[in-house]
């Protein structure tokens, strides 16, 4: 809080009004309507609603597909999170380490950012497609048949590689900053104690990335959770049939697709309370950033 | 430092290929014809039919009414990406200069309000979100479209970081000349927000343009159509047609990520800073 404010009776309220007439139509209404629906069973055709408890949660979370696709859902964010975080990382070292080129790198590196979630998916599905994809053939002469889009295994693995993809760049970003961040000084005295530059990754770098990597993880989950609803509707071309989709992509498939309203609100209530384990987890995390730096 | 360049330079080229191989392949098939496409698999080289490919994409009439061009999608793009933004920065910033500047009753409870914003993407309240909209009459606008979008707060975050940042002794000043709360906010605080203003538009633009599931569900009016929410017609055809029209589904998405791409490229500086301060 500043030490100097203003005291005005209504003013504050007047610039806050925009805000907060949004919030509420568009947030705290929305978001009721959800944790009510979810405790009710919803007629499509008629709009008639009984209340049935919790019924609609031990529907939702007992049925085998709900477990299937919750269960693809850690896999697919697991993998997205720590595979892209990898190459995030490991691009990022070394375009921190060389001087000539790192302008050109570094554009070529992060400019994949700016690439919705499906346009990545219509890209994949076609590198990935059994007809044209070159990807296909590549994993042709290793004697691995890939049929996305009929096997569950080779869908959950091509929809895992695009999204992580997409979301290199952005570990990237954030772990060369990082890096840069780091003082001349440590640098110096680092290259002095440790003259194998592995070493001295593991024993002095990454100890001081370690709080950036923490806070990206969370990031990153949220990422594999929500925003890569276009590369799964893309990938599974928008007729989920057998193949994976996560959380997210049921909720809307049950909501929109299935008419099915309060199973579809139950799951985003279960959604809803893990974001915001996640975001407690991600406030403590940057507690503690602000208080090393 | 001593170290091989080598090893760097190589992971470098690794990363080089990695990224940019899918997108090279992406431009370089859109210029082949289908049936080449077809025939052939995906194409590097080549294939001189690009013009003709984007002029089609950009100037013919599609989707089930026959009223929606490329050209017209690009400008709804702009439309989303540019209200986005705007709106995000204009309301943010006023919440943000209340709340940091203003002493009065309510105000962590305005506070904590707009924090549960975050801890709740429009993901997962996506269905009644629809049915709200779909109450208020604003199915198939503009308002419908950016509004629900902008209710995330994370841009009064922002703002409210970046404000309190600022020395005390600004204010002060100011006040000692007599500026009033409105005179400080725009000789002042306006001014001095130039940068992280620039910057966070940058972000949201990309995001805004970038938007799928809401334009999605939200217009059912093909004139109302993104580029990006055009991607889902595309893959329809794609799924019935006996040759897709793989060219003009790869152009389209080309189109798609061109401009965001570019935003990106030229504001380099500005992205990066935009992206790292507003997520801490």
């Amino acid at each position: 809080m500043k030490k100097s404010v203003f005291t005005q009776p209504t003013l504050p309220y007047l610039l806050l009004a925009p805000q907060m007439i949004i919030i509420a139509i568009f947030f705290i209404w929305p978001a009721f309507e959800a944790i009510r629906s979810s405790f009710f069973i919803q007629d499509p055709f008629f709009g008639k609603s009984t209340f049935v408890g919790i019924d609609n949660y031990t529907d939702a979370v007992g049925k085998s597909d709900y477990l299937r696709t919750a269960n693809f859902t850690f896999w697919f964010t697991l993998f997205v999170s720590f595979l892209s975080l990898g190459f995030g990382l490991l691009f990022a070292v070394s375009a921190d380490q060389v001087l000539r080129g790192q302008a050109s790198y570094k554009t070529i590196l992060m400019w994949v950012y700016a690439i919705a979630p499906p346009v990545a998916g219509l890209i994949g599905i076609m590198l990935f497609d059994q007809h044209i994809g070159p990807i296909v053939d590549f994993f042709a002469l290793l004697g691995w048949r890939m049929q996305v889009g009929v096997s569950y295994f080779d869908t959950a693995f091509a929809m895992t590689v695009v999204a992580t993809w997409k979301q290199i760049p952005y570990n990237f970003i954030f772990f060369l900053s990082g890096l840069q961040s780091i003082p001349r000084a440590v640098r110096e005295a680092a290259a002095i104690d440790c003259r194998r530059p592995f070493r001295r990754f593991w024993t002095i770098v990454f100890p001081l990335l370690a709080p950036t990597s923490f806070f990206l993880l969370i990031l990153n989950i949220t990422y594999a959770f929500f925003e890569t609803f276009g590369v799964v509707d893309l990938m599974v071309k928008g007729e989920p049939g057998n193949n994976p989709v996560t959380l997210v992509y049921k909720v809307y498939q049950d909501g929109f697709r299935g008419l099915d309203v309060g199973g579809s609100a139950a799951q985003s209530v279960i959604l809803m309370i893990l974001v915001l384990a996640l975001t407690i987890l991600q406030f403590r995390l940057i507690e503690r950033r602000v208080h090393y730096s | 430092m001593q170290r091989p360049r080598l090893y760097d330079h190589i992971v470098l080229l690794f990363g080089v290929f990695l990224m940019m191989g899918p997108l090279v392949v992406a431009i370089t098939t859109s210029s082949f014809l289908p049936e080449t496409i077809h025939r052939e698999g995906m194409q590097l080289g080549w294939g001189g039919h690009a013009a003709e490919t984007y002029w089609n994409v950009l100037t013919k009439k599609g989707g089930f009414s026959e009223n929606i061009t490329g050209i017209l999608m690009t400008q709804n793009s702009l439309i989303l990406g540019l209200g986005f933004a705007v709106g995000k920065i204009v309301v943010s910033m006023l919440a943000a200069y209340a709340i940091v500047y203003f002493r009065f009753p309510l105000a962590s409870f305005f506070f904590w309000v707009i924090f549960a914003t975050l801890l709740m993407p429009l993901e997962v309240r996506i269905l009644p979100s629809y049915e709200v909209v779909q109450g208020l009459g604003m199915l198939n606008t503009y308002t419908g479209l950016i509004l629900p979008l902008i209710a995330s707060a994370t841009g009064t975050f922002f703002f409210r970081q970046f404000f309190r940042s600022i020395p005390d002794e600004l204010i002060e000043a100011a006040r000692i000349d007599g500026a009033g709360p409105v005179r400080f906010f725009i000789d002042i605080l306006v001014p001095l927000s130039k940068t992280m203003m620039a910057a966070i538009f940058i972000i949201m633009f990309v995001v805004g343009w970038n938007q799928y599931l809401w334009p999605t569900l939200m217009t059912t009016d093909e004139t109302l159509y993104t580029l990006v929410r055009g991607i889902r017609q595309v893959m329809n055809v794609y799924v019935g047609a006996n040759i897709p029209d793989y060219n003009e589904a790869l152009a389209m998405a080309v189109l798609a990520m061109l401009p965001p791409a570019l935003v990106i490229i030229i504001f380099q500086r500005m992205f990066i800073k935009g992206l790292v301060e507003t997520e801490k």
